[in-house]
């Protein structure tokens, strides 16, 4: 055909890159790894949240929501309230101590801030449960913060362990580096100059800092607090070390139906309404992280 | 005749005093339980019989050890020599070093071929690379416990539970975190050495030995040492997946919620000194790597 004739023929790229790529079936032997030890343990979770136990520590494989329906009860709705109460508490405790750290790096350390950032990893890598065993040696109602505290009359009785509170602080204490570090690398993209406008047209210090520096980190302030709130709620030493066992989380009650009650359907199925609980927070941090890579830099 | 830019300037100092004290306060009670874990390593039982020895104490008379009763040194001594303790450590450091091993290899692996892959293969494994680091970890270790027990039941080429069934777990997370960090450091790289090696007349393995790899050894290097210190420090899929083996963890989960003794303390601090020269070592390496921007940086999302 003539059509066929004038057409141009196929270009090629103008650029050929000579970048040597890496054979594709270099990601296959994790890709298969992912498959089966990731993958797998899901799918089997998934059938066993359907399934039904039938005695001691033996399932039948069936179809029933039966497990899902006894999730619906206000003994089960009320640890997953807990559990996101927990979390956003204690987000919100790591938030108020780290921002101001992660300001302070940025705002007023020049030479230091690579070892200033380091400091504030090290002591994570020591033994996660010899520091919250620690965290328990602190907080004993006979120790001496304790007597420290009744001594300044700020209370007289001191009973922080086995509460709600001493699980916030070992949250808090346990993720703050997961928040700093993302809201230390926004503050660091930010143009410190628009403050200096701000203050040198008379805002105040304060001002200047609600309506530029916040606004303008708040992309990396929401992303960090979404990276502690989402591990925090599928926390599961912490509330039993510092909790006593007696603050449930979901991860706890979730562990529970497995190692005590052997109730495996069931804490199979709270599992999965766990994880689809969960994914909500990951789509929007996913959104957030995204947003902020691209305003960003 | 005052400068106009002295009340600001005053402010601003004050403003600075303040978050610096703020910043100590919190540097002071981050390293707190540290110096507390290694206070009590030298802490004594409440009452020691006249002419015993105190760490003879049985554990149920040993009295409130949370407050200072007097030191000793001899918990280093009852450390080492404990029938439980010195074992579950071996097996730990045997188990994080194995998984940290097969994920590094896995995970170089796969960083390489997707860094470079073509996008509508490279989404779907990014996604798949992030749900292991994004599922709660109670989840794959629930979820693991019935697929090794069942996966066992059927195929008797899986491992009962116990060390095996461990590292086959942990290997998920740590390949990720391998994956994650190595791919950073080669997509930062750039490619116009390996394209020069290749101009050159280089092969793909010749150009992979001689240029790709020693300039991703860095970050190889921290990947490794960052998933062996995870899995070390792993409780929570190991307390499901242990079957009767007792890993470092585990040892110290069960002291910390039946009665810790100081020996407990005294092996986490010789244990502190070993993990503060490993730090030292990656310190320096990532250094040289210039991979500092790795932690910082929200992680790489998918696109």
């Amino acid at each position: 055909m003539a059509t066929e004739t004038i057409q141009p023929p196929k270009r090629s790229p103008r650029r050929r890159s000579f970048a040597p790529r890496y054979p594709g079936w270099l990601t296959a032997p994790s890709l298969i790894y992912y498959m089966i030890f990731f993958l797998g343990p899901l799918a089997i979770l998934v059938v066993f949240s359907v399934a039904t136990q039938a005695g001691f520590g033996s399932v039948s494989y069936t179809f029933s929501t039966s497990q899902f329906q006894a999730l619906n009860d206000p003994l089960y709705i009320k640890v997953f309230r807990q559990t996101m109460l927990m979390a956003a508490g204690g987000t919100a405790l790591t938030i108020a101590i780290g921002y101001p750290v992660a300001y302070w790096m940025s705002r007023y350390l020049t030479r230091y801030k690579t070892l200033a950032l380091l400091l504030v990893i090290v002591p994570f890598w020591t033994s996660f449960l010899i520091r919250t065993y620690a965290l328990k040696i602190i907080l004993d109602p006979q120790g001496y913060l304790a007597h420290f505290v009744e001594w300044t009359g700020i209370s007289n009785q001191f009973n922080v362990l086995y509460t709600g509170k001493a699980v916030a602080i070992g949250l808090a204490y346990n993720y703050l580096p997961l928040l700093i570090l993302p809201v230390y690398a926004s503050l660091e993209r930010m143009d410190w100059k628009l403050v200096e406008a701000a203050t040198d047209l008379g805002a105040s210090p304060f001002k200047a800092f609600r309506q530029i520096t916040l606004p303008l980190t708040l992309p990396g302030l929401i992303t960090g607090a979404l990276l502690v709130f989402i591990p925090m709620c599928g926390e599961y030493v912490i509330p039993q070390l510092l909790g006593g066992g007696q603050f449930a989380f979901v991860g706890t009650v979730i562990g529970s139906n497995f190692l005590g009650a052997q109730n495996w359907p069931f804490g199979s199925a709270m599992a999965i309404a766990f994880m689809v609980l969960l994914s909500i927070f990951v789509v929007i941090y996913i959104a957030f992280a995204t947003r902020e890579e691209q305003f960003g830099a | 005749m005052p400068s106009p830019g002295t009340p600001r300037r005053s402010r601003h100092r004050f403003g600075k005093r303040m978050f610096t004290g703020w910043a100590v306060l919190v540097y002071l009670v981050l390293y707190l339980p540290i110096v507390v874990v290694v206070i009590f390593a030298f802490n004594q039982p409440t009452t020691v019989p006249h002419g015993a020895s105190p760490c003879s104490v049985d554990p149920s008379r040993m009295g409130n050890v949370t407050v200072w009763n007097g030191g000793t040194t001899c918990w280093f001594h009852t450390a080492l020599n404990d029938p439980t303790y010195v074992p579950a450590v071996k097996t730990s450091f045997w188990i994080a070093f194995r998984a940290s091993l097969i994920a590094t290899v896995l995970g170089t692996a796969a960083a390489l071929a997707l860094a470079r892959m073509k996008q509508r293969w490279r989404v779907p494994f990014d996604v798949l690379v992030y749900l292991t680091l994004v599922v709660p970890e109670i989840v794959i270790a629930v979820a693991s416990l019935i697929f090794f027990v069942q996966a066992h039941n059927n195929l008797s080429i899986f491992p009962t539970l116990g060390e095996n069934t461990i590292l086959l777990g942990q290997i998920v997370f740590s390949a990720s975190l391998v994956m994650l960090i190595v791919r950073a450091r080669f997509v930062g790289m750039g490619s116009s050495l390996e394209e020069a090696s290749f101009d050159l007349g280089g092969g793909p393995i010749a150009t992979f030995r001689q240029v790709t790899l020693p300039r991703l050894l860095p970050a190889v290097i921290a990947g490794a040492l960052l998933s062996f210190t995870f899995s070390f420090d792993d409780y929570v899929l190991p307390a499901f997946t242990n079957g009767t083996v007792n890993t470092w963890p585990i040892v110290v989960y069960s002291a910390v919620r039946f009665g810790v003794t100081p020996a407990v303390n005294a092996l986490a601090t010789m244990m502190l000194v070993v993990t503060v020269t490993l730090i030292l070592i990656t310190g320096l390496v990532l250094r040289r790597s210039g991979a500092s921007d790795l932690t910082g940086a929200p992680p790489p999302t998918i696109p």
